[in-house]
């Protein structure tokens, strides 16, 4: 009862909130006043909707039960997915038949929106490990982009070089980067990292805006080939296809990889650092060397992904490079997890093809972009996927139950 | 006996507050040496000192080792610090809450494997082999501190005992020569601390390590100690045997304060 009366006293206070925006429309070429009472009463109608929902969302995560329940069988399936080594099998075996299969089956428009999907699945891979793994919050990733993309342009332009030789190239020019962003930032943490490296987002942006000499400045570079095929010709679908075939090639790559990485070694200290810089020094760790190779290694994939954009739309300007595509794949690692690939993947996917499936709320993008964010913070603050942790085997336990124990999920 | 830790004139300056001022200590190998005082004498600032994150002011820091040879430790980082065999654990708990018990000893071995990005992108046989290794040894010192069942939980959802022997086990990780404690005992309960005391002997028997631990519990620094430092305002006033301590009148006035009669 006293949750009734609470969203009945929200939708009231809302109505009077509301009720001159919503209500009064003034007609100025006739000074008339035209009153919609009925709006306020669906606008209270609806905000009461609203405020029981939120109400028992709050409830429902008070007691620590999950705000959606997908049924048994569904639940059942993901924790499948993840435990059962078979089961997981069969379900990627599933999905890598359906990738391969998409751009035969659907239109060069449906594929052309899956290889924009899948080059920020790749960029979310890339910042992962910075942001998810090593922790430290980067905001220009953008940066490393527009250097494999520009790499590509310019290389080709002034040299004549290919896109087979310029994707290294591309990438090892973002690792130079990353290298040169690293080292003056070694000593900042949390939001000063944030800022300063949002500083070199937009450094780099002004730059290639500012000199047209070499970058053709606001006009950009157009006339970027394709990537070629031992010399064939191709017209323009089978060469989307191709790239389609070399992107997903590429993701499948980035997730090997990242994923060995994650496990190893070096993902341990990665991880370290994240968890508390003075107690990884302590621990053996150079925490120099660290950084710069999370640095290096998150840059590469940027540079990677950049070298395949530039040759997939042919024409680059420094706008597809601003700071809101930094905060886009910076959403991507945060709504999917930090550190969880499976996580990123989805989330990468989920905010590249929701706004191309609905196109009929452009209007409202941002505001539900939004809306799912502070949702998600408030009930999921650890992402879509977490907790996923490696299992080790350990060989004085070989046998015993307690070997195959999983990770604690957080 | 072969000293392990030596450290001469030690002082360090914050601004104008002089920290550390002109400590001498030397820790014996195979000794429990504790370090007690009041709050704010300067204790946690000298491991801080020894172990690289701070730089002192003055003084001279020297590492010795089993084969006769000595280390400068001045000027060194904190990570070549622990390479070279010197641990530590922190006053307040510094575990990596979001990872498995077994990956924070895991993370100790670091120092002491060489894996690097290309072996973990290629795994080929030496990697793994020694990836196994690193997991088997940090499994079993879990088991020495009484941690095994736990080895799969997240460190943050530990019993507070029981994190504070996860930061020995993942000192004991790097397989030092020297293991510096701050305030292992702080916040146990009796029972807790005997325990404890009883586990620093162990560690230190079975390992031939030497140990110097910051400690406020005085009944385990009085039976657990071989000698002890008494540090005030920065320096060091008393040292010698825990009777001859106990009867220092200086110690006392620092402890109780000075009636003024």
């Amino acid at each position: 009862m006293p949750r009734i009366a609470k969203a009945l006293l929200c939708a009231v206070w809302f109505m009077l909130l509301t009720f001159p925006v919503m209500c009064i429309q003034v007609n100025s070429i006739d000074n008339s006043v035209h009153w919609h009472f009925e709006r306020a009463l669906w606008l209270g109608c609806g905000v009461f909707v609203l405020a029981l929902l939120w109400d028992w969302c709050f409830a429902r995560k008070a007691k620590g039960q999950p705000i959606i329940s997908f049924g048994h069988g569904l639940t059942r399936l993901a924790a499948n997915l993840r435990g059962d080594p078979r089961c997981r099998l069969g379900g990627l075996s599933l999905l890598a038949v359906g990738m391969l299969l998409m751009p035969l089956l659907s239109s060069i428009y449906q594929t052309n929106i899956m290889i924009a999907a899948l080059l920020y699945v790749m960029l979310a891979l890339g910042l992962n490990i910075v942001v998810g793994l090593a922790g430290q919050l980067v905001l220009g990733y953008v940066a490393f982009y527009a250097v494999g993309a520009y790499s590509y342009g310019l290389l080709h332009q002034f040299l004549g070089w290919g896109f087979w030789t310029c994707l290294p190239v591309g990438g090892l020019l973002a690792v130079l980067f990353g290298l040169a962003l690293g080292f003056p930032v070694l000593r900042l943490r949390g939001d000063y990292l944030a800022i300063v490296t949002l500083g070199f987002g937009e450094i780099v942006r002004l730059t290639l805006l500012n000199w047209p000499s070499l970058t053709g400045g606001p006009a950009g570079i157009s006339n970027i080939p394709r990537p070629g095929l031992f010399g064939m010709d191709m017209d323009i679908n089978a060469s989307t296809i191709y790239i389609y075939y070399l992107v997903l090639a590429a993701v499948v790559l980035t997730i090997v990889v990242i994923s060995r990485l994650k496990n190893s070694r070096v993902g341990l200290a990665l991880q370290a650092l994240r968890e508390d810089e003075i107690a990884c020094e302590a621990m053996g760790i150079d925490i120099t060397r660290v950084k710069l190779s999370a640095f290096a290694l998150g840059s590469c994939w940027a540079g990677f992904a950049g070298v395949i954009f530039a040759a997939k739309t042919t024409y680059i300007n420094p706008s597809s490079f601003g700071f809101m595509e930094s905060a886009m794949i910076l959403s991507m690692v945060v709504l999917g997890g930090m550190g969880s690939i499976a996580g990123v993947v989805i989330a990468a996917m989920i905010l590249i093809l929701a706004p191309e499936y609905l196109r009929a709320f452009s209007e409202y993008r941002m505001l539900i972009f939004g809306a799912i964010m502070v949702v998600m913070m408030i009930f999921r603050p650890q992402g879509l996927v977490s907790g996923e942790r490696r299992r080790y085997s350990i060989t004085a336990l070989k046998g015993t139950a307690s070997a195959s124990g999983q990770g604690g999920q957080a | 006996m072969r000293p392990v830790l030596e450290v001469t004139g030690l002082s360090q300056d914050f601004g104008g507050l002089r920290a550390l001022s002109d400590l001498d200590l030397r820790v014996d190998a195979n000794e429990i040496v504790a370090l007690i005082g009041p709050n704010g004498a300067g204790k946690t600032t000298f491991f801080n000192c020894v172990t690289g994150i701070y730089t002192p002011t003055e003084g001279k820091m020297w590492l010795h080792h089993a084969d006769g040879g000595k280390t400068l430790l001045n000027g060194r980082k904190p990570h070549q610090i622990t390479a070279l065999g010197m641990a530590r654990t922190f006053q307040n708990i510094r575990l990596f809450s979001n990872m498995t018990v077994l990956e924070n000893v895991m993370t100790g071995r670091h120092c002491r494997t060489r894996a690097g990005i290309l072996g973990a992108l290629l795994r080929d046989p030496r990697t793994r082999r020694e990836e196994q290794e690193s997991i088997d040894q940090s499994y079993a010192l879990l088991e020495e501190l009484h941690l095994q069942h736990l080895w799969n939980d997240l460190a943050c959802n530990l019993s507070y005992g029981a994190q504070r022997r996860l930061e020995i086990a993942r000192a004991l990780a790097t397989e030092p020569q020297m293991l510096l404690l701050d305030e292992p005992a702080a916040g146990m309960n009796p029972q807790e601390t005997n325990e404890l005391e009883a586990l620093v002997r162990h560690i230190r028997d079975t390992r031939k390590l030497s140990i110097l631990l910051i400690e406020h519990d005085m009944s385990m620094v009085m039976s657990l100690s071989d000698r002890i430092y008494v540090m005030e305002y920065g320096s060091c006033i008393a040292t010698g045997k825990p009777a001859e301590v106990r009867a220092n009148p200086r110690v006392i006035k620092a402890y109780l304060g000075e009636s003024d009669a």
